[in-house]
C-alpha cells in the first residue's frame, strides 16, 4: 500500500475497535453480521454510545462485546445477563445490551435468562443461536435439534435430547419484547434490535446464525454461503404470531418476526418509585 | 447522620457498616445465618436510594454485584459457605477485572449443608484458595458486633483502595450475637473511593497500573471506553495468550496485595510482652481466649493473645514475631485446623499446638485454660 492509497472506512467502524481487527470469527460465521446489526441499530437510534454498556458471556458470540468502543465487559460463561442486571439497577440511565451465544444464554445461563425475563429489567438480550457450542469446537447444547450430530453427539448416534425454542422460553418467562430473525435478514433484524433497545422492559432477540466450521461440517450443511442461503430459504416471516406457534425447524421452516411487545411495570422504574416513597418524598 | 447507639446483632451491624461505608447495592440470595443482612437491607436500601436485589442464586447475585460496581456504586453480597461455593468462579472474575466489592460470609458448619444454624470457621482456606488460579484475597475476621460494623467499613475501604474483592469472614456466633453498637457520626468515618482516570480518553489504558500497582478504574457511562475481561489481558485490556502478559498480570495482581500487606493487616496483641505462651485466635474463639489468658495469668501462667483481625493476606510478620517471643503457640479455631497450618509454617521451630473444634460451640474459656496449663507444664 502506498501512502496515497485512499482507505475506505466502514461506516460502522466508529463504534468498533479497529485495533482489534480482524475478528476472531471463522469465515462464513454469522457473528460478524450480527455485530454489524447492533452497530447500525445504535447508529440509527442515535443513542449516546458512552452511555451504552455491552456485555457478553463466554463463547464465539461472547467475544462480541470486546469489539465495541464503549464500556464493555466479558463475564464468565453464562453470566452476562446477571452482570447486566447489576449494571442496570445500579445505574438505570445506562442502555444495557447483552450479546451472547445460545449455550451461554440458555444452558449454563438459562436460569438467569428466565429470571431476568420475569423481573422485567430494562435491557436488550441478543442471542446468536448457532445451534451448538461453537467456541469449544461444536458440541451439542440446549438448542441442538434432536438427532443432529455434534462433537459429543457423534455419528451414528446423533443428539439424544430435544432443543429449547428460545422464543417460547423468553415469552413464557415474561419478556416484554421477543423477536426472532435469521442472520441474513439484516435489515429487519436491525429494526427489531432498535425496537428492543427502545423498549422499556426486558427484550429478547434471537438471531439464528450459521456455524459452518463446526455444526455445518458435522451435519453436512455446506459452507457459510450455503448455510446463509438456506436460512433465507426457510425463514418465514409471521409478525405478531403468538409466540407458542413460533416454530423452528432448521431443515424446513424458521418462523421469524416480532412475537411479543407488551407493557409491564419495569423493575428499575418500580424501584425508583419505592426509593421515593421510602425517603418520604 | 449524627452518632447513633443500637443494641443489635452482628449481621445488622454489618449491614449498617456497609451503608455507612456508602454501599448502595446488595445482590443476594437468602441463607442462614446471613439472612438478617438481606432482610435488614431490603428495608434500609430504598431509604438511602440504594437497591437490595434478590437473585435466583448466588452466582447471579455476585455477578450482578460486579456489574453494579463497574457503574461506580459500592456493592456487596452477603451469604454463607454454600453460597460462597457457588460464587467462586465469579470471585476469580472480580479479581481478574480488579473489581472492588465486599463478600460477607457468615460462616456456618460444613461441608455441604452442614449445620446451618451453628457457627464454624471452616471457610478460611476457601476464602483464600476457592477460585482457580493464583491470586491474593483480603479477608477480615471480626469478633464483636462493633467490629462487624467497623470491619465492614474497612472491607469497603480496602476493596476500593486495592480494587479487589474483600471478604468479611465472620462466624455465626459473631453474626447472631447481640451487643451494643455505636454507629459513628458520618463525618467521623474515613471512607476510601477507587481512583478514576484523569487522562485524555484516547490515552487511557484501562489496566495500566500506577506505582501502587493499582490501575485507575473507568466506569460505565463515563467518557472512557474500555473492555474488561476475565481473559488474561494486557494494559489495554485486550486478551492475550502471551506468556509474558500472563506472568506480568498475575504477578501484579498478587503484589498489589502482598506489597501492601503491612497497611492491610490488623492484629491485636494482648498481654504478650512477657508471655511464654501465645494463643492465636480470631472471631468468637478469640473472645474465649481473652478470658482464658486472664485466668491463666491469675495462676501465674504467662499467657498472651495474638488476635487476628485479618487472616488474608496472612499476618506472617506478626506471627513470626510472636514465635520469636514465646516458647509455645496455641492456635484455637473453630475448624479442624486451617490458620494452624499457616502459623506452623511461619512459626517453626517454635512448637504450635492446635485446639481444633469443628462445631458450633466455640472453645470455652476453661477449655483453653486447661490447654494453657497443659502446655505450661511441658
Ligand atoms: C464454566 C465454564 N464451563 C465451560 C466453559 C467452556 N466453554 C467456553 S465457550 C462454551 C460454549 C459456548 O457456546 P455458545 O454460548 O453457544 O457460543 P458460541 O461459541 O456458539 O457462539 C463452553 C462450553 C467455560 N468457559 N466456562
Ligand atoms: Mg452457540
Amino acid at each position: 500500500m502506498t501512502e496515497s492509497t485512499p482507505v475506505l472506512r466502514h461506516p460502522m467502524s466508529k463504534y468498533i475497535r479497529e485495533d482489534r481487527q480482524p475478528f476472531i470469527y471463522c469465515s462464513g460465521c454469522s457473528i460478524g453480521i450480527v455485530t454489524g446489526m447492533l452497530a447500525r441499530a445504535i447508529d440509527n437510534l442515535g443513542i449516546d454510545i458512552n452511555k451504552t454498556v455491552i456485555v457478553s458471556g463466554i463463547g464465539c458470540t461472547g467475544r462480541t462485546s470486546g469489539y465495541f468502543k464503549t464500556g464493555t465487559y466479558h463475564t464468565t460463561h453464562g453470566r452476562a445477563i446477571a452482570f447486566a442486571e447489576g449494571v442496570k439497577i445500579a445505574n438505570p440511565e445506562l442502555e444495557v445490551i447483552v450479546v451472547s451465544g445460545d449455550g451461554d444464554i440458555s444452558a449454563i445461563g438459562g436460569n438467569h435468562l428466565i429470571h431476568a425475563c420475569r423481573r422485567n429489567i430494562d435491557m436488550t438480550v441478543i442471542c446468536i443461536n448457532n445451534m451448538n457450542y461453537g467456541m469449544t469446537g461444536g458440541q451439542f447444547g440446549p438448542t441442538t435439534e434432536h438427532e443432529r450430530y455434534s462433537q459429543t453427539s457423534p455419528r451414528p448416534y446423533g443428539n439424544l435430547e430435544h432443543p429449547f425454542n428460545l422464543v417460547k422460553l423468553a415469552a413464557s418467562s415474561g419478556a416484554t419484547f421477543v423477536a426472532r430473525w435469521t442472520a441474513v435478514q439484516a435489515r429487519r433484524a436491525t429494526k427489531s434490535i432498535e425496537k428492543a433497545i427502545e423498549k422499556e422492559g426486558f427484550s429478547f432477540v434471537e438471531i439464528i446464525g450459521a456455524c459452518p466450521t463446526a455444526y455445518g461440517r458435522m451435519n453436512r450443511l455446506g459452507d457459510g454461503v450455503t448455510m446463509h442461503k438456506h436460512l433465507l430459504e426457510v425463514a418465514e416471516i409471521q409478525n405478531g404470531l403468538p409466540p407458542h406457534e413460533a416454530e423452528l425447524d432448521y431443515a424446513t421452516k424458521i418462523i421469524c418476526g416480532e412475537f411479543v411487545n407488551i407493557e409491564k411495570p419495569e423493575y428499575t422504574a418500580v424501584l425508583a418509585e419505592m426509593q421515593r416513597k421510602a425517603k418520604g418524598e | 447522620m449524627p452518632e447513633r447507639v443500637m443494641f443489635t446483632m452482628g449481621d445488622i451491624a454489618c449491614a449498617e457498616g456497609a451503608l455507612s461505608a456508602g454501599c448502595r447495592y446488595l445482590g443476594g440470595y437468602p441463607i442462614t445465618p446471613a439472612t438478617e443482612i438481606a432482610e435488614w437491607m431490603s428495608i434500609r436500601m430504598p431509604q438511602v436510594g440504594g437497591a437490595y436485589v434478590q437473585y435466583e442464586d448466588e452466582i447471579a447475585a455476585i455477578t450482578s454485584v460486579i456489574g453494579a460496581s463497574w457503574t461506580g456504586v459500592k456493592s456487596m453480597t452477603a451469604t454463607s459457605g454454600p453460597g460462597v461455593s457457588l460464587m467462586l468462579e465469579a470471585i476469580g472474575l472480580a479479581v481478574m477485572t480488579e473489581t472492588p466489592l465486599v463478600i460477607v460470609n457468615i460462616m456456618r458448619g460444613g461441608p455441604s449443608t452442614g449445620q446451618p444454624t451453628r457457627g464454624q470457621q471452616g471457610d478460611i482456606m476457601q476464602a483464600k484458595w476457592g477460585s482457580h488460579g493464583d491470586y491474593q484475597i483480603i479477608a477480615l475476621t471480626p469478633a464483636s458486633v462493633q467490629e462487624m460494623f467497623d470491619q465492614t467499613v474497612q472491607a469497603f475501604n480496602l476493596s476500593e483502595k486495592y480494587r479487589t474483592p474483600v471478604f468479611v469472614l465472620a462466624d455465626e456466633t459473631v453474626g447472631h450475637m447481640r451487643e451494643r453498637l455505636v454507629i459513628p457520626d458520618e463525618k467521623d468515618l474515613k471512607l476510601e473511593y477507587r481512583k478514576t482516570p484523569t487522562v485524555d480518553p484516547k490515552d487511557y489504558l484501562p489496566f495500566k497500573a500506577d506505582d501502587d500497582l493499582v490501575p485507575p478504574m473507568a466506569l460505565f457511562g463515563s467518557k472512557y471506553q474500555f473492555y474488561a475481561t476475565g481473559l488474561t489481558h494486557d494494559e489495554r485490556g485486550y486478551p492475550s495468550d502471551k506468556e509474558n502478559v500472563q506472568i506480568e498480570l498475575v504477578t501484579r495482581l498478587q503484589n498489589k496485595i502482598l506489597h501492601n500487606a503491612d497497611k492491610i493487616i490488623d492484629v491485636e496483641r494482648i498481654e504478650l510482652d512477657d508471655a511464654k505462651i501465645g494463643v492465636i485466635a480470631y472471631g468468637t474463639p478469640s473472645r474465649s481466649a481473652k478470658k482464658a489468658i486472664k485466668d491463666a495469668r491469675n495462676e501465674g501462667i504467662k499467657a498472651g493473645l495474638l488476635r487476628l483481625k485479618t487472616v488474608w493476606p496472612f499476618p506472617e510478620k506478626q506471627v513470626a514475631q510472636l514465635a520469636s517471643e514465646v516458647d509455645h503457640i496455641i492456635v484455637a479455631e473453630q475448624n479442624l485446623g486451617q490458620v494452624y497450618h499457616m502459623v506452623k509454617a511461619v512459626a517453626a521451630p517454635t512448637p504450635v499446638h492446635l485446639m481444633a473444634k469443628p462445631a458450633g460451640m466455640p472453645q470455652l474459656p476453661h477449655e483453653i485454660l486447661t490447654k494453657l496449663r497443659d502446655v505450661n507444664s511441658m
